[in-house]
């Protein structure tokens, strides 16, 4: 168990540093940031003042050692936009986003867990059709669409909900809508199809043939086996909700990551960007190691190879 | 005397998308008290849904029907779900095929065993402990105590199909359904297996359905024996008249493809039966081995064969037999 | 007596005269029966004729902009006219044909993203399961840390970065969505390399080209079919989000994502801005998907699971 801990750890490491290098590298090359910082209509002498001001003269791999080794100890540079520290905006903002995906998971999980369990333990009937259809349409609607639906609807015909900003729970209600709808068709899917196969498995019929009551079967021994493969996908899917809530964001004008991603692209603010991917990224690799963790926990087949 | 278990016209039909196959026909058989039947067969003559049919366990796509199924008296096809759970594993468990798979990969030994106990009887987990340490030893298992603790991964084959005896006896059954326990075993483990069953039925004075297609193991464990082809029963009848006088074709020819010590020399070639078995789908008559028997004549198509009986327990169903009934 | 019978009749009721049909048959059969199959193939054929019919479609130039009519409603509203059947948009052009043109768009980003996450995905997947070992390892590193980066968030900086077009779109979108791809073919390639008869073409000295086009190719197709028309829809999706955020396909290029987006300011007064682009989107993607669960269903040897 401590080697599959440590394993996992050293892979999530190697891949965080890849992962860092590649994103600085795509940043970087896609554009010029001195042209951008310079600002439009910037003589060529000010853009290479500029250039070699913030050291992007040097060789690449240079610039990326400095700006990791820095981001190691928790300084992300300055934004020369706002000339604030990185950090401190990331600081700020991320307790929004956070929320926003946590809780979308969540809502995701309370709809596609027992939606999916009874579409395994009814097949073909109308709750199965019922599950079917919100994953294949999920599956189908553009979650900015659906953010917009919902603020028609909710928002403007109902006025039941606050259409933007994120100052009480109840600004949070659509966009966690929006978002978690986007991870539901994948969870139930696997859900579904996972207890369908466990059902039909050699240890259920054991089990049936000692004389365990359905509730015992259905939760000991089918979630208990069907839920392993859903714990890797839920962290998975959480990790592509922080990615992409730069859309809802700025649909719910909620003041998160995504929107300060999205408002620092549109300026070419650099740093700020490197810095959100580099945070959502890491999220991502902490939450599928933790999910492994979680998996090796829930199988006694992994926790002993 | 009443028997434990008493079937009686047992239809069990699979609705396929080729049409319907009636995987069993027209069976009946009677287990006495603390006996051994067997039912013998080659693979797919329906002799693993009799078992599940009894057991109620049947797929969603098998239908079953019967004039009787009786266990210790209650009929048990009139019973519902929840009654009926309440006798599996407890009056009667059943012996899979498969031990890899049939044990719970995400829970120990003992937490599986103990279970099996406490779903059906008011017992505290330490005297459920204390009885699953205990049948365990009996299987042939040593250092059970620390055996509990283990996952199902971390036990060989024949290891497994141990627990899963010791799991069918937790209740004290009086009837055990053993499903080809020994056909996913290594040969050498075989043997152990079928004579741990054998000794324990013995000891527990259980009543035993033993479904093989080794006719070798039946002749060392079982008292009576239903010989089965294509669904239906070909011949039925005591241990010793089916070894010493085998009247059905199909039976004779099993018999050929055993050997069997001082008959049997040295160098000589065991038998076989040609061709292979029919898949028992649409409407069927006749006699169903007629497309590999050599002695089949046009008859043997009629329609409506019948067993016939010929002693309290003794019954074939051939009208050409190759031998005088007089003989049996 | 019984009748005499011929040989023939003599086996029938053995149940031997069952013809099993072969498996192209029950394909075709399930093919004919399978609603997903069907319904989803015809909504994806009519958003094609729409998109190669669409200058006999558009009565009006879908870039001409009419201010004196400008936000006319559609055919249904009280205030709508035949002219421009689906009203017209903020700058006066006909929305109608604009949406007859998005759908070549979409399709165009579609299956172009597709065509390369296509190549780079299959052929990382099939070095990764032919080969296995180091290079299996290789190739799973990289796949982890394409999904460890936040898709949507590099995908809209680099457009950004590198200035929105269709080209600059189709590339990115199709360097990021090779993931499915390179999975499902690495584990499928596992399974059939594994088979008996790929090992005796090996035995028989057939090169690796040879193995890989003639013995693993052909019992991929299904699976690569199946992955590209759901890769489709993440396309055409993900361009959709792009473009709704301003970074992906510029104005006046009628992109349905656009379209939404620029009707997303008037979107509480006339709604319809946004929910006929959407729904356009949502039938295309919804016709992909279940079109591809079909094909899934049908070509699976145990038929729908």
């Amino acid at each position: 168990m401590l080697i599959y801990t440590l394993k996992r750890l050293g892979l999530a490491m190697i891949v965080m540093v890849t992962v860092s290098l590649i994103s600085f590298m795509l940043l970087r090359v896609s554009g010029d940031p001195a042209i951008s910082l310079a600002g439009e209509g910037a003589s060529n002498e000010e853009i290479e003042f500029v250039r070699i001001q913030y050291g992007f003269d040097r060789p690449l791999i240079i610039q990326y050692f400095e700006w990791a080794g820095r981001a190691l100890h928790g300084d992300l540079g300055d934004s020369p936009y706002l000339n604030q520290p990185v950090a401190q905006m990331l600081r700020e903002r991320m307790g929004v986003t956070v929320i926003l995906g946590v809780s979308a998971l969540s809502f995701a999980m309370i709809l596609s867990i027992p939606l999916g369990m009874l579409a395994a333990i009814r097949p073909n009937t109308w709750i199965d059709r019922v599950a079917l259809s919100i994953s294949v349409m999920g599956q189908a609607m553009p979650s900015f669409w659906f953010g917009l639906i919902l603020i028609i609807f909710f928002g403007v015909h109902l006025r039941w909900l606050p259409i933007s900003g994120s100052d009480t729970w109840r600004h949070f209600v659509m966009p966690t809508i929006a978002l978690g709808y986007y991870a539901t068709p994948a969870i139930m899917r696997l859900v579904r199809s996972g207890m369908i196969e466990v059902l039909a498995s050699d240890h259920i019929r054991t089990a049936r043939a000692k004389g365990l009551r359905w509730p015992r079967i259905l939760f000991k021994h089918t979630l208990r086996n069907a839920i392993i493969p859903v714990v890797a996908v839920a962290a998975v899917q959480l990790g592509f909700m922080l990615g992409g809530s730069i859309v809802i964001e700025s649909i719910f004008a909620l003041n998160g990551l995504g929107n300060l991603a999205w408002v620092s692209i549109s300026r070419s603010d650099l740093p700020v960007v490197q810095a959100i991917v580099l945070f959502l990224s890491t999220t991502y690799i902490i939450l599928t190691f933790l999910a492994d963790l979680l998996n090796a926990f829930l199988d006694p087949r992994i926790r002993s190879t | 005397m009443s028997a434990l278990l008493e079937v009686k016209h047992l239809n069990v039909d699979l609705n396929l998308p080729a049409g319907t196959l009636h995987a069993v026909r027209d069976v009946s058989f009677s287990v006495e008290k603390g006996k051994t039947l067997s039912l013998v067969g080659e693979s797919g003559c329906g002799k693993s849904m009799i078992a599940l049919a009894i057991m109620g366990l049947l797929p969603p796509s098998g239908i079953c029907s019967a004039e009787k199924i009786a266990f210790e008296g209650l009929d048990l096809q009139k019973m519902s779900e929840k009654k009926m759970s309440t006798f599996r594993g407890a009056r009667m468990a059943m012996i899979f095929q498969e031990p890899m798979t049939s044990l719970d990969p995400c829970y120990t030994i003992g937490n599986q065993l103990v279970e099996a106990l406490t779903e059906h009887k008011k017992v505290s987990a330490r005297e459920a402990r204390d009885r699953a340490v205990f049948l365990l030893e009996k299987v042939g298992i040593t250092g059970s105590a620390s055996r509990l603790k283990q996952y199902p991964h971390q036990l060989s084959g024949g290891l497994r199909q141990r627990i899963m005896i010791a799991m069918g006896l937790m209740c004290g059954p009086s009837l055990i359904i053993a499903d080809e326990p020994t056909t996913a075993l290594d040969v050498t483990i075989q043997a152990q297996i079928m004579g741990l069953l054998a000794s324990i039925q013995q000891e527990f004075n259980m009543g035993m359905i033993l479904i093989t297609h080794d006719l070798g193991v039946v002749s060392r464990v079982a008292d009576d024996v239903v010989i089965m082809y294509c669904g239906q029963v070909v011949e039925t009848g005591n241990i010793k008249e089916i070894f010493n006088n085998p009247i059905h074709p199909y039976t004779r020819g099993l018999m050929e493809c055993i050997p069997v010590p001082g008959k049997t020399k040295p160098g000589e070639k065991l038998g076989s039966i040609p061709g292979i078995v029919p898949t028992p789908i649409g409407d069927l008559w006749g006699c169903s081995f007629r497309s590999r028997c050599s002695l089949a004549t046009q008859e043997c198509a009629a329609r409506g064969l019948e067993l016939i009986k010929i002693s309290d327990k003794r019954s074939f169903r051939c009208i050409n037999p190759p031998v005088t009934i007089a003989d049996a | 007596m019984p009748p005499v019978e011929t040989q023939q009749q003599f086996d029938s009721g053995l149940g031997l005269e069952v013809v099993f049909p072969t498996p192209g048959q029950i394909m075709r059969r399930r093919m004919l029966t399978h609603k997903g199959f069907i319904i989803g193939g015809l909504m994806v054929l009519a958003v094609f004729i729409v998109a190669i019919f669409a200058p006999y479609i558009a009565q009006h130039d879908p870039y001409h902009q009419d201010l004196s009519n400008r936000m006319i409603t559609p055919v249904w509203s009280e205030t709508g006219s035949w002219e421009h059947p689906l009203g017209t948009d903020a700058m006066g052009r006909d929305y109608l044909s604009r949406l007859a043109y998005g759908a070549r768009i979409s399709l165009f980003i579609g299956f172009s993203c597709m065509a390369i996450a296509a190549v780079i995905g299959i052929s990382l997947g099939l070095i990764a399961g032919y080969f296995g070992g180091m290079a299996d390892m290789i190739v799973s590193f990289i796949i982890t840390v394409r999904l460890a980066l936040p898709a949507v968030l590099v995908a809209i900086a680099v457009v950004a970065l590198m200035g929105g077009s269709i080209q600059v779109v189709v590339m990115v979108l199709g360097c990021l969505i090779w993931d499915r791809f390179a999975v499902i073919l690495r584990a499928t390639t596992q399974q059939i390399r594994a088979m008996d008869y790929v090992q005796a073409a090996k035995a028989a000295g057939c090169s690796i080209p040879w193995l890989m086009i003639r013995e693993i190719m052909p019992n991929l197709l299904n699976s690569i079919v199946i992955v590209a028309t759901l890769e489709i829809g993440r396309a055409i999706l993900l361009e959709a989000a792009l473009s709704f955020l301003g970074m992906g396909v510029q104005p006046p290029t009628p992109s349905w994502g656009l379209m939404i987006s620029e009707g997303k300011d008037m979107m509480l007064f006339d709604p319809y801005l946004v929910t006929i682009p959407g729904v356009a989107l949502f039938f295309l993607v919804l016709g992909m998907n279940l079109f591809g669960d079909g094909l899934r269903d049908v070509t699976s040897p145990e038929g729908r699971s």
